[in-house]
């Protein structure tokens, strides 16, 4: 039974992460292609790391395996999101195909600051009306 | 090559080991092609999670831990490249 559990959960997660390089190839875009490679990849390791925690069964290989889950749950989006943010930044062009860019014109390009309104309706930071 | 070889190689690990390397394959041409620097920085964040699968796997087949700890220390490693990457990418982007 446990052997069953541990093929199956191997070949599901090798079949995601199989999935998440042919994603990252034929993807059109940097940023869906770093959704495919991000999101399948990491659900991909996390069934090969509990595959190998039901076929070694030991105690410790099992913590060391949901340690290291742990870890990729925890990392992997706050990796992708560096990423993402840097990319937007130096300026990686969209698809064509793209409908909206909902972060257009809400960033400010030289300090990297989020604004909710549109940029142009905030006090411009080399104006500074207030402090003088 | 009689029937029993063929279903040798047919066992699961060996199917594994085969999609993982195909997959490390299909990522290192994006890192070859990839038209900017984020893309191959991406393409290499998801060959090192493939290669903590490979060892992950390695552990299966040889039936000792060590390869666990190695995957586990490879996977702190791509997360500190991946973010020093992308702290050098905005800080370039803010200086220019």
């Amino acid at each position: 039974m446990n052997e069953l559990v541990g093929d199956v959960l191997m070949i599901v997660g090798a079949s995601f992460v199989l999935l998440a390089s042919v994603g990252i190839l034929r993807m059109p875009d940097l940023f869906t292609r770093m959704q495919t490679a991000t999101k399948a990849a990491t659900l991909g390791i996390t069934c090969i790391l509990l595959a190998v925690a039901f076929l070694m069964q030991d105690w410790s290989v099992g913590l060391r395996a949901t340690l290291a889950i742990m870890f990729f749950l925890l990392t992997a989006p706050v990796a992708a999101h560096m990423i993402g943010r840097a990319a937007y930044f130096v300026g990686v062009p969209l698809w064509s195909g793209t409908i909206t860019d909902e972060l257009r014109g809400h960033y400010d390009m030289r300090t990297h600051r989020l604004s909710a309104g549109p940029l142009d309706a905030r006090p411009s930071a080399t104006a500074k009306p207030s402090e003088n | 090559m009689s029937l029993q070889t063929w279903a040798s190689w047919l066992d699961p690990i060996n199917i594994v080991f085969a999609m993982l390397i195909l997959a490390m394959f299909l990522a290192f041409l994006r890192l070859a092609k990839g038209p900017s620097l984020p893309d191959r920085v991406v393409a290499f964040d998801l060959m090192t999670v493939t290669a903590a699968g490979i060892l992950a796997i390695d552990t299966i087949a040889i039936g000792h831990s060590v390869f666990l700890d190695a995957a586990i220390v490879l996977a702190l490693i791509s997360f500190l490249a991946t973010v020093a990457f992308a702290r050098y990418l905005e800080r370039s982007s803010r200086d220019e």
